[in-house]
């Protein structure tokens, strides 16, 4: 009974939330997630502008950490040089450690501000006319969401990459050195080919977190619930709604329509979640 | 020619590797520095650890009651979730051919990954809606969630460490599967378990969303778990988004604080997962 905490949990989680959301569901009906209206005086919620938000910061975060982290990876399972391959692997695994809240602070202190002088500025004075790099630039923007949320699946990303180069067998690397490949040959065409599976599964994985990141994108994004093309303008996200509104919404829909907001999050990371859990598992059996 | 342009693009690659390396301890060391010289002012006052909040403006405000509020909240979701999580470890570990194992391991995983703000929203439909009114209690229940596949995990991944010799020897005495499991296993995997509940507790310390709307806040000291509680995520997320410099300052002392709890209780993880490594006869990694 005690065993099954975790798959009750999680089907509990589902069930909460879609009862909670209820009226909300019943109400708007799938127009809810077409909507880009977000106006709780007239009791008018559309889901779009925040599901972009979401989607799009992941997706960037993702493939701003993508190289990194499978540069990383290589270094930590591939390195001749083991104490500087520990060292790197302890500040990877300390990157995972700091609470999200203090990436938010930084972000928004430090980053932010940074981002906006050296880099908001001049590429939006250069190209006035590129679509994503226009509008006004702002220092609390969807760029610096992107790169807080970058730093921090940089430790799934390169700790379940470097997993999977392990795991392929050495013969194939040996096979290759016989052959008179350099090491950048083998890794490029015989080892990150054999993982190409396995890392494709971290980065679903890290695409799921990045999903769900809360506080710090919260502090750093702007909280403006638009759909436009630039890096450099406020955006907002579905976490980053529920985390500011919920405890001022007042009225049962309002309520109901940012539980609904939660729970279309915790659909989307699920599909995620089991998707890439499912990837990196066939990888581990084979 | 062709044999020296190889030889140079394979240099430029591994030159890149550690350039990667580079680029990935650059956040945290930028993080920290940062931290460490933004949060010295307000973390070096006495006053800072002895007095809770105070007015905007007056001198000598602290935040003696997050402290207070993340050790009972961090607390509380421990007994809940880490003796349930050992529990349900032990008997993924010992029962691997269940039929339902894979599923349990599989929810796990996914637990792990769901969005804390979503275990948030879970807990005050739990616990908070019907009692219309915010508590710490819910806000450890919310953490508990969190902590829970953690401590499960790895508290499997611990027991797999130990030679199953072991646990053949005490079958073939005739102790009961249990005894074999709790008395036996449970007890050579130790420092592994430990490792989990530590790494559970980091985690839940440093988690703000799933508070927001459950344990909410408090500007006072309370001890009473029915009552609303203050937390240092909570005070860094709320301080920090305030345009006053003194409350900055004292977001940026919790920010620290919060920093040195998480990387503290790491490090004493790091130091029992070595002795589980030494005790199951594996060099670390």
């Amino acid at each position: 009974m005690v065993a099954a905490a975790a798959p009750l949990a999680l089907l509990a989680i589902v069930v909460v939330l879609a009862q909670q959301a209820w009226p909300a569901i019943t109400h708007f009906g799938p127009r809810f997630l077409a909507g880009r209206v977000w106006n709780p005086v007239q009791v008018e919620f559309g889901a779009l502008p925040y599901i972009f938000g979401t989607v799009v910061t992941a997706f960037l975060a993702l493939a701003l950490a993508l190289p990194v982290g499978v540069g990383v990876a290589l270094f930590l399972a591939e390195s001749s040089r083991p104490r500087l391959r520990g060292a790197i692997g302890i500040g990877v695994e300390l990157l995972a450690a700091i609470p999200s809240v203090v990436y938010g602070i930084w972000g928004l202190y430090v980053l932010a501000p940074w981002l906006y002088r050296h880099l908001e500025i001049p590429l939006n004075e250069r190209f006035p006319n590129v679509a994503i790099f226009g509008g006004t630039p702002r220092q609390t923007s969807i760029l610096t969401a992107v790169v807080v949320l970058a730093v921090m699946i940089l430790p799934t990303l390169s700790a379940v990459s470097r997993d999977v180069v392990r795991a392929v067998p050495n013969g194939l690397r040996e096979a290759a050195y016989a052959l008179g490949s350099t090491w950048w040959e083998t890794t490029w065409r015989v080892v990150l080919p054999a993982a190409r599976a396995g890392i494709f599964g971290a980065s679903v994985l890290a695409l799921g977190r990045a999903l769900g990141e809360t506080i710090a994108v919260t502090m750093v994004i702007g909280n403006r619930p638009d759909i436009q093309p630039s890096l450099f303008a406020p955006g907002y996200t579905l976490a980053s709604v529920v985390a500011n509104e919920f405890t001022e919404a007042t009225g049962q829909l309002y309520s109901a329509a940012l539980i609904e907001l939660g729970l279309v999050l915790v659909c989307l990371t699920l599909v995620v979640n089991v998707g890439a859990l499912l990837m990196v598992r066939t990888v581990d059996r084979r | 020619m062709r044999r020296q342009r190889r030889l140079a693009r394979d240099l430029w690659f591994r030159f890149l590797i550690y350039v990667a390396a580079v680029v990935a301890l650059l956040p945290l060391s930028l993080v920290l520095a940062y931290t460490i010289s933004n949060g010295w002012r307000a973390a070096m006052q006495p006053d800072f650890y002895l007095h809770f909040e105070r007015p905007e403006g007056i001198p000598g405000a602290g935040v003696q009651h997050a402290i207070v509020g993340t050790l009972e909240l961090v607390g509380m979701a421990s007994l809940l979730a880490i003796p349930v999580g050992i529990v349900v470890g032990t008997h993924l570990a010992e029962y691997r051919q269940h039929r339902w194992a894979t599923w349990v391991r599989l929810a796990g995983d996914v637990l792990v990954g769901t969005p804390s703000i979503a275990i948030g929203l879970f807990a005050y439909a739990l616990l908070v809606a019907p009692f219309h009114h915010f508590s710490a209690l819910s806000g450890a229940g919310a953490l508990a969630v969190l902590m829970l596949p953690v401590v499960m995990r790895t508290t499997e991944g611990a027991l797999l460490l130990v030679p199953p010799g072991l646990r053949e020897a005490g079958l073939a005495l005739g102790l009961t599967r249990w005894r074999v499991a709790l008395q036996l296993m449970l007890r050579a995997a130790a420092p592994g378990v430990v490792t989990g509940a530590l790494l559970a507790v980091a985690r839940a310390a440093g988690e703000t969303a799933p508070l927001l709307f459950t344990s909410f806040g408090n500007r006072r000291l309370v001890f009473n778990p029915a009552e609303p509680m203050q937390a240092l995520p909570l005070t860094v997320f709320h301080n920090a988004l305030t345009p006053y410099k003194d409350l900055e300052d004292q977001a940026w002392g919790a920010a620290l604080l919060l920093v040195v709890l998480v990387l503290i209780v790491n490090l004493a993880s790091r130091f029992a997962l070595r002795r589980q490594l030494a005790l199951a006869g594996r060099g670390t990694s």
